[in-house]
This record gives structure tokens, sequence and C-alpha cells, in this order.
């Protein structure tokens, strides 16, 4: 009896570990219906939870990017709230098939985790929030000071680095859940909560009592390129990915929007042509409808809609995050 | 039949080695395949992470991450050993108090076991940190009730002494003075045995333990010079400082446990004949030393392997320090497989430090179970 029960449970653990090589990860989207993202448990502009319950946000729009492109769809995405603990093993683990969560890109992430980059949705720095009673104008002053971060992040790392650079000492609190941490920065439990910017503005305008009794000191202490993640080794998933990235970018661009892509199919611009499918094959050679990228800015809309829909409410500014033609560092390589 | 037995339980072992086999082979290929790093060699490089609290030992983010683990499993130590103590020693009066003739006493120990039992662990430890960061003010307006002493939501900082050379020979006297006393104690109880003479062995025992220390004191020239905390910059420097994380932590694992430690106590108490009693009182034993000398005795066989099982969950549970921020070995580990990308390698760190204290305390808490059992009886 115990024999039997044994032999049928290798059986199972065989099966259910080779399983995991078996299949591409848009096939196996493509079969379960619905594009599995990993994002923010909740970080107010990049991916968080309405009164409603619907995620909103530029990494949530990414999700709804990909599925539009994948299915048609924008909806077929289904979330995975995700510590900063979690993402990576949750991506590797293949519980998720893409993961967005205001991600640095990293070459240690990009080499020794299995996993590839595939752009940046988001330029980022790190910086520090200080309460305005205490005084504070600049970095330089925090020698000594107690300091709430998260961990598992670069910001952990950047911050011991900036220290150590400027021969000063600090307290570290660390704490993994992102409310958490707040709560101890806001209680008074540390002098100074340092994350990305992003982070910090985002933080102040959502979760602060009074936003304006806390600053961000002008010192941006590092580059923090955030950005979506796939798997190493299956080159049409990153591909895919990438270029819906690409194609918000590149709409914005040609001045395609969700509102006016519809009268644009009838574009006579052979760039428009190309991009709405109306000529050429691109949507094949990614192994998707043609219409792919038509899907992506009708349904979501372009890179500066998914900003100014989710971003500049909380008081962001477009800055390094503009188009290259507006002096920005958002550059897409031509869909052509 | 008896062969037929060894055979088939032969065969399931072979069957759960090759599972275990099967399923380590088959990661160690699929990391390859996707050319995520292996192997342990992550543990001599440069950490680059700071750590809030390492207490005897030095730690900095240019440290390898083998010592900030290291400190990790310190801190665990650290937190566990004390709240070990404290939660038995609360545990019992708990206990003792439940059994109390007291009216009053009683009930409040019923209570207070009821509720601390009764709700999560995490939640208490949330509701005590919450307690602690939001209630107290910042260290600008931090409350002192003794000159020297703050409490604030940095956490609790008092003067300590300053190091001098004789404090270590105060130990060393402080441990001969016990030694001398257990000596004492042993020809007493022997002395008392043949002859029927008592000794007052306690009295005489205090004042070795006590007196001993002072003397080397008093002949040191009595140095008790204090490092007072003051407050610099941000925080308070000198002295000693007790963490609101680590506060937090000891303090619910400590209530918690406690509850369960009291449930224990006194179902050991009660778990003795009430002929126990009687016969103690009809020998004309007064009630200190019946409990001393008859009921305890009898309760510890009873009270030992629960109570085991009480530490191996104070231990472990520990390691929810992650939620407020205290530095233990499961928070510092995550960190590192964070950084690191080496999750198997983070988590079997992990598994094989806990495992190792559990069976420690597992055999040490066998080992005096053995030793106070029933001499004789069957185990």
């Amino acid at each position: 009896m115990k024999v039997r029960l044994a032999v049928a449970v290798c059986a199972v653990a065989a099966f259910a570990s080779s399983t995991l090589h078996a299949q591409s990860t848009l096939d196996a989207v493509k079969s379960k219906g619905y594009v599995q993202c990993g994002v923010n448990t909740g970080l107010a502009g990049f991916s968080q939870p309405d009164s409603r319950g619907a995620w909103k946000g530029i990494d949530v729009d990414a999700c709804r990017a990909i599925a539009a492109a994948v299915f048609g769809d924008a909806t077929k995405v289904r979330y995975t709230p995700l510590t900063a603990q979690q993402r990576f093993t949750a991506l590797q683990s293949g519980e998720i098939d893409v993961l967005a969560r205001n991600t640095t890109w990293t070459v240690t992430r990009d080499t020794s985790l299995g996993l590839n980059f595939v752009g940046v949705n988001y330029y980022d720095g790190q910086g520090f929030m200080v309460p305005k009673k205490l005084g504070v104008t600049s970095a330089k002053q925090l020698n000594g000071a107690t300091i709430c971060v998260q961990p598992g992040t670069t910001t952990e790392l950047n911050l011991a680095d900036y220290f150590r650079a400027n021969k000063m000492s600090f307290k570290p609190v660390v704490i993994e859940k992102l409310e958490e941490v707040t709560n101890a920065y806001f209680s008074g439990r540390c002098d100074v909560f340092t994350t990305d910017v992003s982070g910090l503005v985002s933080t102040r305008g959502s979760r602060a009592p009074k936003p304006a009794d806390h600053v961000i000191l002008p010192e941006v202490i590092s580059k923090e390129p955030l950005g979506p993640v796939v798997r190493h080794g299956d080159d049409r998933w990153y591909d895919i990915v990438k270029w819906t990235l690409f194609a918000m970018l590149e709409a914005e661009e040609l001045g395609l929007t969700s509102k006016n892509i519809e009268q644009n199919l009838t574009s006579t611009n052979p760039s428009i042509q190309r991009f709405v499918g109306a000529t050429g094959d691109i949507g094949k050679m990614m192994s998707l409808d043609n219409r792919w990228a038509y899907n992506v800015v009708k349904q979501v809309g372009n890179y500066g809609e998914s900003f100014e829909t989710n971003l500049a409410p909380l008081g962001f500014e477009r800055g390094i995050n503009n188009l290259w033609t507006n002096g920005g560092l958002m550059y897409a390589p031509p869909i052509r | 039949m008896r062969a037929r037995a060894v055979a088939a339980q032969l065969a399931l072992l072979a069957a759960v080695a090759f599972v275990v086999w099967y399923l380590a082979s088959n990661t160690v290929a699929n990391l390859e395949a996707r050319r995520i790093a292996s192997g342990f060699g992550f543990l001599a490089r440069e950490a680059g992470f700071e750590i809030g609290e390492s207490p005897f030992l030095s730690y900095g983010a240019a440290d390898s991450y083998a010592r900030a683990i290291l400190i990790g499993l310190i801190n665990t130590f650290r937190v566990a050993l004390i709240g070990v103590v404290l939660a038995t020693v609360l545990g019992t009066l708990l206990g003792l108090a439940r059994l109390s003739r007291n009216w009053l006493l009683a009930k409040f120990a019923a209570g207070y076991v009821e509720l601390l039992r009764n709700v999560p662990l995490l939640v208490q430890l949330f509701f005590l940190y919450a307690v602690i960061t939001e209630n107290l003010p910042g260290p600008r307006a931090a409350l002192s009730p003794l000159p020297g002493v703050f409490l604030s939501n940095r956490g609790f900082a008092f003067p300590v002494l300053q190091p001098h050379a004789a404090h270590a020979w105060i130990g060393v006297a402080l441990l001969a003075g016990m030694v001398l006393a257990w000596l004492v104690a042993r020809w007493a109880r022997r002395r008392q045995a043949l002859t029927g003479q008592p000794f007052p062995a306690f009295a005489a025992g205090a004042a070795l333990v006590l007196g001993l220390p002072l003397v080397v004191f008093l002949a040191a020239g009595a140095p008790l010079a204090l490092a007072r905390p003051s407050l610099q910059g941000f925080n308070f420097t000198g002295g000693a400082v007790l963490s609101p994380e680590f506060a937090t932590l000891l303090g619910g694992l400590t209530l918690y446990t406690a509850a369960f430690i009291a449930e224990i106590v006194r179902a050991g108490v009660q778990a003795v004949d009430r002929g126990q009693f009687e016969a103690a009182y009809s020998l004309g034993l007064p009630r200190p030393r019946t409990m001393r000398l008859v009921i305890l005795p009898q309760a510890l066989r009873v009270i030992i392997p629960p109570l085991t099982s009480q530490y191996l969950n104070l231990t472990k549970n520990s390691s929810l320090a992650v939620a407020i921020g205290y530095p233990d070995l499961v928070s510092i580990a995550n960190t590192t497989m964070n950084q690191t990308g080496q999750a198997i390698e983070g988590i079997a760190i992990i598994m094989a430090v806990y495992l190792s204290i559990s069976l420690s305390i597992s055999v040490l808490m066998n080992w005096y179970n053995k030793r106070i059992a029933l001499k004789g009886a069957r185990a």
C-alpha cells in the first residue's frame, strides 16, 4: 500500500516538474486566455486598485497594453500584487508572465536572476523625504538620522552607498510592506523616508496626513530606470512585451491617441499606415494580429495619455520622461 | 512476515530518497537552463546594506553577506533567549495565579490567557508597535522619567556602566559565589539528612552570591562611571538603546507565549493527585513547602514536554520580526535573497538554522525531562 503510494507520489512529482519547460509563454498565455501580470501591492500612479477595485497606474497600463496586443482586449489581464521581495521569484517560477512593478534595471538583475528587462517606462532616481519641521534642506545634513526603507530594493543598497561615500552614518528601519513602512515614517519612528522620487511624490500625495508638512530633498542619489521584466530564454515573448512598450511611445510621437486613432486607420502617412496595420505585416512577424499596435493605443492610449491620467494628478512632472523630441529620454526605435 | 515488513520499509525509504534526489536534480537543471546563479559563493560577497541593530558584533555595509546573516542569527538568539526566560517566569506566575483562591487574581489570569491566546500574534505585534511608535514623542521631546533615561519613539535610552577592567572580575566573583553557594547547599542537605540538624543554607548562599562580587567591587575602588545617553543631532548617542522593534517583538512574544505556558503550568499542577496535597498537609508541611517539595516535582513531569514545544514556538515565531522591521535572521536572509536572487540557498540557510536551533532546544529539554522523570518508571 505504502509502496504504491510512494510510486504515485513519484509519478506526480515527475509530471509536475517536467511541465515547467514545455510551452512558450505566448502559447501558454493564449491557451489560458489572459496575461498574468505582477504589479505593486499599491503604489499610487504605478499600480493601485481604485475605489471600485480596478487596478490603475502606468505599470497597470503596460499590462493592459500587452493584453491588447496579444488578445485585442485590454481587459484580459489578471494581477498578482507582489512585494519587493516576492517579485523576482514569482517571475522566475512562472507564477506571472510579466513583471511590471516599478522595478529598477540593474546589471545584476538582468544577468544573474535569469530575467530580461525589456525597456524603461519611467526614468526615476532615489531621493529623501523629511518632515518640514526638522528644518533639513540637504541630504548632506542627514548624518545620524534614522531612515525608513524597504528591504530587497536597490534603494537599500544606494542608501548605504551614499552614506558611506559621504562618510556619514544612519540607522535603517527596514520594513517590507509599503503601508507599514510609510506608517512608521509618518508616525515619527524615522526622520527620513527614502525610495524612488516617484514613490516619494506618490506616497506624499496619497498617504501623508498633511502633504505640505513633508519636503523632498533636492539630492537625487541614483539612476533608477524602471521597466517591465520577463524571463530569460523566451525571445518571442520578450519581443512582444518590448515592442508593446515602444508602440505606446511611438504612438505619442506620431500624435496617435486613443481618441483619434480610429480616424487614422485611413491615414495616408506611411508610418501611421504601418503602425495601425493597414500596410505591412509587422503583427505577423511578432506572431500577433496585424492590428496589435492599433489595439494597444485604442484601448490603453499612448504613453503620454497614460502619464497624464495616472501620474500628473499626483503632482508628477514629465521631466526626463518626456519624448526625446521634447527634450526627454523616451525614445522608441522605428516601427517598420 | 518480518522480512516482508522490512522490505516494504526499505522500498518506501528508497522511494522517498528518489523523490528528493529527483526534485533536487530537476531544480538544479532548471536553474542552469535559465542561467539563474546557484551555489553559496555569494556569502563571501559584500552585502552593501546596513542593519539597524548589531549587538555583540560590529557590522557595516562593507561586510560580507555571511556576516550579515550571522548578525541576523545573533538578533534571533537575543530575542528568543530573553523571550523564553521572561515567558517562563510570567507564564508560571499567571498559571499559579489562575489557581489562586483570590477571586480577582484568578479571574484576571483567566482573562489574560483567553485574550492573549486567541488573538493572532501578528496582530498583537502590529498593535504593540503602533502603540509604541504613535504614542511616544519624538526624540527632541523625549520623556525623561529619571535623569539620563529617555523614552521616545526611537526607543528606550538608558545609561550603562562605563566599561572598566574590574567588571570582568566582578563577574568571576559572582560565578564563584554561585558555585560556592551550590556546594554549601549540597553539604547542608547531606548534613541534615545524616544528623537532622538544619543549616541556614539559603542565607549563607545569598551572602556568598552577593557578598563576593561586592568585595571585589569595593576592592577595585567602586568603578561606577555611567555612560549617559544624550541627544545629538537626530538621535541619542551614548548609553544603551532598546529599539522599539526589539521591545515590540520581545514584548509580543513574551506576552503571547506566557498565555500558553500559564495553561501548561495550571494543567501540570492540577494533574497532581489531590491526595498528594492532603498527604503533605497531614505530614505538617506548610503550603509553600508542599508546593516546592511535593507538588512541583510531580507537576514538572507533566509540564516539561508541552513547555518544550512552547519554547520551539516562541523561537520560530520570532521570524514575524519581518513585519515590524526587527533585523532577525529571516529578515536579513530575505534581503540577501532579494539582492542576490538566490532564493533556494537563502531558504536552505533559514531552514538549517531553525532546524538546528529547534533540535538543540529539544535535546536540552528532553535531557532535562529525563532527569526529572520518575526514577525506575518506564518512559
